[in-house]
């Protein structure tokens, strides 16, 4: 472990941005922020080239932005130029999501659903037209969210494949750059919808590829934990054991593609919290074939937690940090790949955004 | 020469802007592109393509007004943030 490294949580929340710092160790944490003037801010990445950080939000009174920092976060600039969907449409209302494709593209997706992209360091956006141009467009509705498009998966290696999701239309996935999309939930149950499953109307909530395996992407849905090994063309329920089909957060290893945690929630019209009150993250290590509770550190009575889609994270060490924020403000670290877990910031406001970054000085 | 009054929140998102910038123009509309000449990217915090966003009010001299309203060349115009509760 190199000395000088130094662990980063990047954490948005409903009144802006907050960063946690501590060394490799990841023991103690210092807290800044808020950051982004106390914008509502709901996806927070790292540019690969540059190390900048992006923000991805939506005031109220200001409309959606998305905001950049070269400096860590010590000063910001915002732009939407082109966030928008012309005079006549509906209003851009927020930016929910990043990516950076591996052209260096930067893709951002926004509600009412829908994916713009730039090509300038995110001083301008284009809108990707050919994914609001599906023939499906007219039916689709949304979640309890918003008409979201929350999940944003660009293929490590070429520029013209990518999936994302949408809440509560499904996984997409464009093969030509975003020309055409093409739905990718066959094999997802959609029981909130009488009848056999459609082929889009479907409620995913997160999804992440394995681990060196483009082609293996694991899903956390209303309606179940999926695991697809052909890009999404056809999906397999991995529920198994856990506890509930329902939650939000999911992350993939950074190395394993065997291993993905996820958080059950109680279902929808049971509270969507932690299962009887009692805190716990669970782990595969066998491609969702067994699950594996952790609950070490983690309150097991009365903990009504909540954690959105994007409110956890891991970070690329060894052993692997993980964090997940709550809906009440806790942000839970854990240093050891989610076996035992500390609770590092207790008074946020609400979380929606959590990312993991690691700096070798 | 009109003066436009800029809310904290807003001016906090551009340095080196000011609440009270001093601009050229014959309506509301116009004294906005030629503010957002010199602070780019303030038009698109306060107006959605042609509209002005839901929970941004704008008064000339104290009168209720939207992106259409004349001004005249000494005229005060306050942008302001709606008050809005809860959170």
């Amino acid at each position: 472990m190199n000395r000088s490294t130094r662990a980063l949580l990047l954490v948005g929340t409903a009144k802006g941005a907050f960063l946690l710092e501590s060394d490799a160790g990841r023991t103690n944490w210092s807290l800044r922020g808020p950051l982004c003037e106390g914008w509502p801010i709901h996806d927070l990445i790292v540019e690969p080239a540059t190390g900048d950080l992006l923000a991805a939000g939506g005031s109220p009174w200001f409309g959606p932005a998305v905001w950049r920092s070269a400096d860590l976060g010590a000063t910001w600039t915002q732009s939407s130029a082109g966030l928008s969907y012309g005079d006549d449409a509906e209003p851009v209302k927020t930016v929910w999501s990043l990516a950076v494709a591996p052209d260096r593209a930067i893709l951002a997706g926004v509600e009412p659903a829908g994916l713009f992209r730039s090509t300038d360091a995110g001083a301008t956006w284009q809108h990707v037209e050919g994914l609001t141009n599906h023939p499906s467009r007219p039916t689709w509705q949304p979640g309890a969210g918003g008409l979201i498009l929350h999940t944003i998966v660009p293929h490590p290696a070429d520029a013209d494949r990518t999936w994302v999701g949408i809440s509560a239309v499904g996984v997409f996935e464009t093969r030509d750059g975003g020309a055409t999309w093409e739905p990718r939930n066959r094999g997802v149950r959609a029981d909130f919808i009488p009848g056999p499953p459609p082929e889009t109307g479907h409620c995913v909530h997160k999804f992440a590829a394995a681990a060196g395996e483009p082609e293996t992407l694991y899903q956390q849905n209303h309606c179940g934990v999926y695991r697809s090994d052909d890009g999404g063309l056809g999906w397999t329920e991995i529920t198994g054991a856990l506890p509930s089909e329902f939650g939000f957060g999911l992350v993939t290893h950074p190395r394993d593609p065997a291993t993905a945690w996820v958080i059950p929630l109680s279902r929808p019209e049971e509270g969507r919290y932690m299962p009887d009150g009692s805190a716990a993250v669970w782990r595969t290590h066998d491609r969702g074939a067994s699950w594996i509770r952790s609950a070490d550190g983690l309150p097991q009575e009365n903990a009504y937690l909540g954690v959105l889609r994007e409110a956890f994270a891991r970070d690329a060490l060894d052993p692997v940090g993980l964090a997940f924020g709550t809906s009440t403000g806790q942000l839970w670290h854990s240093r050891d790949g989610g076996v035992r877990w500390d609770l590092i910031s207790r008074d946020l406001p609400q979380i929606w955004a959590v990312e993991a970054l690691v700096l070798d000085a | 020469m009109a003066t436009v009054v800029l809310p904290r929140s807003l001016v906090a998102l551009f340095p080196g802007a000011t609440r009270h910038e001093v601009v050229a123009g014959t309506t509301v509309s116009e004294l906005l592109v030629d503010l957002d000449q010199r602070i780019p990217g303030l038009w698109d915090r306060l107006a959605d393509g042609r509209r002005l966003r839901p929970h941004i009010n704008v008064y000339v001299d104290g009168q209720p007004a939207d992106l259409a309203t004349a001004v005249s060349s000494d005229a005060v115009v306050h942008v302001i943030p709606a008050v809005s509760g809860g959170g």
